[in-house]
């Protein structure tokens, strides 16, 4: 008797079931693999990534002074506060902040406050980096789209944005120089 | 609709308003193949997939190429460099486009060898043929988008082609490059063509399985199937032989990319376009080289574009120039040769269009030129009349037992 090697019967089933699984693993596993350069393409290129660390001299930066810096395509601004602004900072007590954060935590040098300058709301840019610009009601930063308040260490103290200006991943290389990113 | 009933569950129920999986399973599982089809079958297939690499591939790439004559050669170079595995995406599109037209050309003279372009299948050949001829302005003006020297310079010899046209030629021209010289508006209207075009191919490449599925496949003895001991279901058989040659496609297609990234590029075309110098030798990829020579080949400008275009358009003939009875070359001793000859021919019009058009390799085009057009207009009717053909088998299955049995003599013996 012969019988016919395309059908499946009750003798070669368990055999066929591992091939057929063997076969649609290998293939999902080759199509993932497949898969993979495409979907990194999508990411940022290396000329990008080459710009996601920034340098910043802050030698011309006097004190009470602030600059803005781009990094990776976002305005940061950077601030050198004077001893006023830092007590008055670090005087808030916790309780009365919206997103209670010490200013401690906030800084790496106490004189220098570096923060994203987008408002955490929907994304318009500060006020108040340059002269005449509306500071807000605490020292900081104001949003002129929908009214939140900024202090000097950047944190929320009235309006609708959800949190504090995000501080970027940074660090002092010496005395002069900000590395960002 | 006893297929219907064969899918349960939420597939089932979908399949009841709208048959998708009984029409997959019907023309995918079920649908009967003649069981003597060999790997030269799989080359359809291969077709298909070639084409899916080269869309995918080549949406990728669009998303980071620049359609402007000031930033496409930068911007090309920057996929190559800073783009996530811009280095293997590019190269990826570039060597599966050469692998779509070597086995587009190899499923077409399997078409040739086993007579598959006549009755009932005329229009699937058609169809196929017209795939042919959209390839191939799709394939040059990709070439023309990375900007480099040589996509600017083909694209000036093959755009300076229509002045050949009698009275009206120099104005076509402006038309087709959008002014009076190759430049943005040019590289602009390639783009967006080149990116359009591989759709249109698609739709066709459907017809034509559609087309294909309404008359089933010819097979290798180029006879008719003649009841169910001659054919068996694509599924799983013939789906695993596909599978073997896709993985065999893909490797060769890796080979390529891996280890002959730059391969198809000439050094010209690491320059930037510049309209002011020409490049010593203007060469096409290798898949064009024989109607090159063609051009090359006769002295008279509008001839030599009416050679090219023939070329092509003599195969849309094939089906009624061929008037012999018999499919398969297996049992057409003449037409066998002439096969071959004519797979030579097309290979030394290649050799011929890589060199400059003078001395010997100029008779060689000419040469290869008229016997290509003898083979298809002059030894193809005549031989249909005078040729005696090996006798047929009577059916698949019965050539089958037969080999098996003539087999099974010899390892007796
Ligand atoms: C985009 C290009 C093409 C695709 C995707 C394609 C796809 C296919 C597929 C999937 C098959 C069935 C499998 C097979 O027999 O290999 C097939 C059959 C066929 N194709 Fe094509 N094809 C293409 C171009 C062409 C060209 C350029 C020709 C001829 C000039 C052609 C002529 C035929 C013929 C005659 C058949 C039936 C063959 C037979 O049953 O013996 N095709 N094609």
């Amino acid at each position: 008797m012969t019988t016919d090697p395309t059908k499946t019967t009750s003798a070669n089933r368990p055999r066929r079931d591992v091939l057929g699984l063997a076969a649609w693993t290998m293939g999902a596993a080759g199509a993932g693999l497949a898969a993979w350069p495409f979907i990194a393409s999508l990411g940022p290129g290396a000329e990008a990534r080459a710009l996601a660390t920034i340098d910043v001299d802050l030698t011309p930066v006097a004190e009470g002074q602030a600059i803005t810096v781009v990094w990776r395509g976002k305005p940061v601004f950077i601030r050198h506060r004077t001893e006023a602004e830092i007590s008055a900072a670090r005087a808030v007590a916790l309780e009365d902040l919206p997103s209670p954060e010490p200013d401690d935590t906030r800084v790496r040098r106490a004189q220098w406050l570096v923060v994203l300058g987008v408002c955490p709301h929907l994304g318009c840019v500060l006020q108040g980096q340059r002269d005449g610009e509306p500071r807000g009601d605490y020292g900081g930063w104001f949003c002129s789209c929908h009214g939140s308040h900024f202090d000097e260490s950047g944190r929320v103290r009235a309006g609708p944005s959800p949190s504090n200006l995000p501080v970027p991943p940074h660090d002092f290389r010496d005395d002069g120089t900000l590395v960002i990113g | 609709m006893e297929n219907a009933d064969r899918t349960r569950g939420l597939l089932g129920w979908i399949d009841r308003r709208w048959p998708i999986i009984s029409f997959l399973r019907g023309e995918l599982v079920d649908y009967p193949q003649p069981r003597n089809l060999n790997y030269w079958w799989s080359f359809g297939f291969l077709s298909g997939t070639a084409l899916l690499v080269l869309i995918v591939s080549g949406v990728f790439l669009a998303m980071h190429y620049t359609p402007h004559a000031d930033f496409a050669f930068a911007s090309v170079q920057r996929i190559v460099r800073d783009v996530p595995y811009g280095w293997l995406i590019r190269p990826l599109h570039a060597h599966a486009a050469s692998l779509f037209f070597a086995v587009v050309y190899i499923h077409t003279f399997r078409g040739l060898y086993y007579g598959s372009y006549k009755a009932p299948r005329e229009v699937l050949w058609s169809l196929g043929v017209a795939l042919l001829a959209l390839m191939i302005p799709t394939a040059f003006m990709g070439y023309v988008l990375p900007w480099g020297q040589m996509s600017y310079w083909a694209a000036t010899v093959v755009t300076s082609m229509v002045t050949a046209v009698p009275v009206v030629g120099e104005d076509v021209v402006a038309y087709i490059r959008g002014g009076y010289e190759v430049g943005n508006p040019t590289l602009a209207r390639f783009y967006a063509l080149h990116f359009f075009l591989p759709f249109v191919i698609a739709a066709v490449a459907a017809a034509h399985v559609w087309a294909l599925h309404a008359q089933r496949s010819n097979n290798p003895l180029g006879i008719e199937v003649q009841d169910s001991r001659d054919v068996i279901p694509f599924h799983p058989f013939f789906t695993i032989q596909d599978m073997l040659a896709l993985a065999g496609f893909l490797l060769v297609l890796a080979g390529f990319v891996f280890f002959a990234p730059d391969l198809l590029t000439p050094a010209e075309n690491f320059q930037p376009a510049d309209p002011l110098s020409t490049p010593h030798l203007i060469v096409p990829e290798w898949y064009l080289l024989p109607f090159y020579a063609m051009l090359k080949a006769i002295p008279f400008k509008i001839l030599g574009i009416v050679a090219m275009l023939g070329a092509i358009l003599v195969l849309f003939a094939m089906p009624w120039l061929d008037r012999s009875p018999v499919r398969s070359a297996r049992f057409r001793p003449i037409y066998r040769v002439l096969f071959w000859i004519l797979v030579a021919d097309c290979v030394l019009l290649a050799y011929a269009g890589t060199q400059p058009a003078e001395g010997v390799p100029l008779l060689l085009a000419r040469i290869g030129t008229a016997y290509y057009f003898a083979h298809f207009l002059v030894l193809v009717p005549a031989i249909a009349v005078f040729e005696r053909p090996r006798a047929l088998p009577q059916s698949i299955s019965a050539a089958i037992m037969e080999r098996r049995a003539s087999r099974r003599r010899r390892s007796h013996a």
